[in-house]
């Protein structure tokens, strides 16, 4: 997002940076500009809808890719902690504001639990972390039906009369009621969201002037613009919210925001980027660069991998939660399934890659991803007549996406590192693994590069 | 050094040479078996079934020798060659071909389209190297989803394969409507104890096992196995290791739509839509489950692989209904295995342990 380096504002190579961010916004005007039935106030319900629901999880993706673990589906096991979670609640028929602080408190030490094995596991496939992920996403799937549909009933011994569990009592039923859970954070403040864009914008103005005149260095000509641009961004929002506001235009039946979901999505922003800060963080960024110098360096490696895995998992099982209460039913064996695929598909739309990810890029890519999840049945529809087709273009983009960029990055480091070392030879010292970089550091207990002697 | 020492030494070297995850399913098989026998089930349907299940996956886990002894780690783009494999039978059908003349003509056009198709892939394997797991496996999703929207927008004419109204193709497709159904298997085949033996779908897998047995015997199918084991090595030694990976995933996706020819034919439907899509998983799981390891596989480990997976599902799945009903448990049983198997050799991936 940051454009290029060196200070000559090219706009080609901007394009080319920010490709796939275009491509979504010109995919959602083309929905727009195809099927006429789209008003703009339901598009921009939904999307808000989406978005608040969504981003949590989807910045619970920040940390390990800092920390070099690259895309961690496996906030799937965090998602499932979450489930769990709820489920104890719902048991005791616990519900409202307390029964969903309470359902945040049971998720994370479930989730910090798991996150550590996901991460131990992660430290001992080091190169393969990615494709590790997606099984023990799968994995986590198997074991969490087996306790659901078998424990429960079996071993923990439930009523069957229970509203939640089957009828044979055995198992727990496919959806699961969550009672006043439902909505437990939007029912304690909405806003309008023309007002929440307002607010929004001019927040983000003040603190960006604030920031600029605070500075006072001479910006290179790149980031003079990219200043002024998004001033530009937020003014004309702001102006647009002012207008409708005053005017109460059609954008004012857009549905409410819920206020106590942005600030918690806030602060999971604010504490992303002030962790960075720490040493804890700096040493994620030094682990995610190199693990051999940051372990030559007194870090340990292993264990500052498994802290970013927990913190991710953590937040994941969070992020289920705030979902799920805004969906209002459990689905109890497919809720978790997809929300993998689709959050990384999301951070890697908004810009971020294997091995550099941001919280603006969470957040926009959340924004531009569900905007396609939006349109895409309604192209399928303007243009096909069959809106089935564009949920088929939308899980073709999900895979396609995740492929490309994953491609992409693995290619351009390859073809950089052939330019310094031959890449057949870094790939079979460190036993195929070149891509994440460099040997296994000496601390860890694995033998690395072996396997040809 | 004490006879107890001794005997564990033994002990030691005997599950080295198994391997630990064989002896764990080989044991849990036994169980399951032994169970299946006090619970006094018709073990003559079971076996037949075991076999049939057995034959109809053992192409598509042969799959993964190749592009394991090429160095490019299990074929989680298996999808892709299962994609070639089910247009062929697809298009056979729209060109009116029935029984033997469609399956040699889907034989024959899968050939060539997964030999083209197993091309490119390997060129794209070739650019990411060390990361070919993922990209494999986002390769052979991506196709499938690709695929979802073809087998709805190609316009296909035949009445069976349509839906009543509207256009695209259906998810299932019956073969007996084309007289395809089994008839593989159905060739020579006969009972013994009754078990029906499927002899035809047996002797078409054992061909192709005896084949890539004997490929890997051969001058290109040693360089690929040595450009497998050490790269450099075989680099120095003058092998052309890019094109040797290209040839073993051309070989590994013509085997998956192969494969997919004979799964169908036993099944009895052609399968579409999503349905490829998580396919590669239980037949990267049979190969380890055999024996084999992400960088080394063998013949062998296909085939007691394949027999102890597919055979463990089999006879688990009557078993568990009866000891609990109403619980899917040899699902949950198959997700745990084949994604706990999947991992544990991805942990062994870069460790000296199977050097």
């Amino acid at each position: 997002m940051n454009g290029s380096r060196n200070g000559n504002f090219n706009l080609k190579n901007k394009i080319i940076e920010n490709m796939v961010p275009i491509i979504f916004v010109a995919f959602t005007l083309l929905g727009f500009a195809v099927s006429s039935g789209v008003p703009l106030s339901y598009f921009l319900s939904e999307l808000s809808s989406r978005f608040f629901r969504n981003a949590f999880l989807v910045l619970s993706l920040v940390i390990p890719v800092i920390a070099g673990l690259g895309l961690n589906f496996g906030i799937v096991v965090g998602a499932i902690s979450g489930q769990i979670a709820i489920a104890i609640v719902r048991y005791f028929y616990l519900e409202g504001l307390t029964g969903l602080l309470l359902c945040f408190a049971i998720a994370a030490p479930i989730a910090a639990f798991f996150g550590w094995l996901t991460g131990k596991l992660y430290n001992k496939t080091r190169g393969q972390e990615m494709i590790a992920s997606l099984i023990v996403s799968f994995f986590a799937n198997g074991i969490y039906q087996f306790l659901f549909l078998f424990v429960v009933g079996v071993i923990i011994l439930v009523p069957a009369t229970h509203p939640m569990i089957k009828p044979d009592g055995v198992g727990i039923r496919m959806s699961v009621d969550m009672g006043k859970l439902k909505y437990a954070l939007e029912s304690i403040l909405e806003v309008p969201f023309m007002w929440a864009v307002l607010v929004v914008c001019v927040a983000a103005l003040v603190f960006m002037l604030l920031r600029h005149f605070k500075k006072k260095q001479e910006l290179t000509k790149n980031k003079k613009i990219n200043f002024y641009i998004r001033i530009g961004v937020f003014s004309v929002l702001a102006v647009i919210s002012i207008i409708s506001i005053i005017t109460g235009n059609s954008l004012m039946s857009v549905r409410d925001v819920p206020a106590a979901t942005a600030v918690l999505i806030a602060l999971l922003c604010l504490f992303t980027s002030w962790i960075m800060k720490t040493k804890l963080g700096q040493d994620f960024r030094s682990v995610g660069q190199n693990q051999y110098i940051a372990g030559t360096n007194g870090i340990d490696v292993d264990k500052t991998r498994i802290i970013a895995v927990i913190m991710s998992t953590v937040f994941a099982s969070w992020g289920q939660i705030i979902y799920l209460q805004n969906m209002g039913t459990l689905n109890t064996y497919g809720a978790h399934n997809q929300i993998g695929m689709f959050s990384v598909a999301a951070i890697l739309v908004g810009g971020a890659s294997v091995s550099k990810a941001t919280v603006g890029q969470a957040l926009l890519g959340t924004i531009l991803f569900n905007s396609m999840f939006i349109m895409s049945p309604e192209i399928g529809k303007a243009l096909f007549g069959q809106a089935i087709l564009g949920e088929y273009f939308r899980t073709f983009m999900v895979y396609g996406i995740i492929g490309m960029a994953l491609g992409l990055y693995v290619w351009k480091a390859n073809r950089a590192s052939k330019l310094t070392i031959d890449p057949d030879a870094l790939s079979e010292s460190t036993g195929r693994s070149a891509w994440i970089t460099i040997p296994t550091p000496p601390d860890s207990s694995s033998s690395s590069g072996t396997r040809t002697n | 050094m004490s006879e107890k020492a001794l005997g564990r030494m033994r002990f030691d070297a005997f599950v080295k040479k198994i391997g630990l995850p064989t002896l764990i399913i080989a044991a849990f098989f036994i169980v399951v078996l032994i169970a299946a026998v006090i619970l006094d089930m018709p073990m003559p349907t079971l076996i037949g079934d075991m076999l049939k299940r057995f034959g109809m996956n053992g192409l598509l886990v042969l799959a993964m020798v190749p592009s394991i002894q090429s160095g490019t780690g299990p074929n989680f783009a298996l999808p892709v060659g299962i994609i070639c494999g089910l247009f062929s039978i697809v298009c056979g059908i729209e060109f009116g071909f029935t029984g033997w003349n469609l399956i040699l003509f889907a034989a024959g056009m899968s050939l060539v389209l997964a030999a083209l198709v197993g091309l490119l892939y390997g060129k794209l394997l070739n650019a990411v190297k060390g990361a070919e797991m993922t990209i494999a496996t986002y390769t052979g999703f991506s196709i499938v989803a690709l695929m979802e929207l073809g087998w709805l927008m190609i316009p296909f004419k035949s009445k069976k394969m349509g839906w009543m109204m509207g256009s695209g193709l259906r998810e299932t497709i019956q073969l007996d409507g084309v007289e395809a159904e089994e008839i593989i298997n159905n060739f020579l085949s006969f009972e013994v104890f009754g078990i029906k033996v499927p002899t035809g779908l047996l002797l078409v897998l054992f061909a192709f096992s005896v084949m890539i047995w004997l490929f890997f015997r051969t001058k290109t199918g040693i360089a690929i196995s040595a450009g497998g084991i050490n790269p450099n090595f075989a680099k120095a030694s003058g092998i052309n290791i890019d094109r040797n990976r290209i040839v073993a995933n051309v070989i590994s996706t013509v085997l998956g739509a192969f494969g997919i020819i004979l799964y169908s034919q036993s099944f009895g439907y052609a399968q579409l839509y999503a349905a490829p899509l998580n396919m590669a998983f239980p037949a990267v799981a049979a190969v380890l489950i055999g024996g084999a390891t992400a960088a080394r596989a063998k013949v062998s480990n296909v085939i007691i692989g394949t027999l102890l997976f597919q055979g463990l599902l089999t006879t688990s799945m009557p078993v568990a209904n009866q000891l609990f009903a109403g619980t899917d448990l040899s699902e949950i049983m198959r997700m745990v295995i084949q994604n706990g198997i999947i991992l544990y050799a991805l942990t062994q991936v870069k460790g000296g342990a199977e050097a």
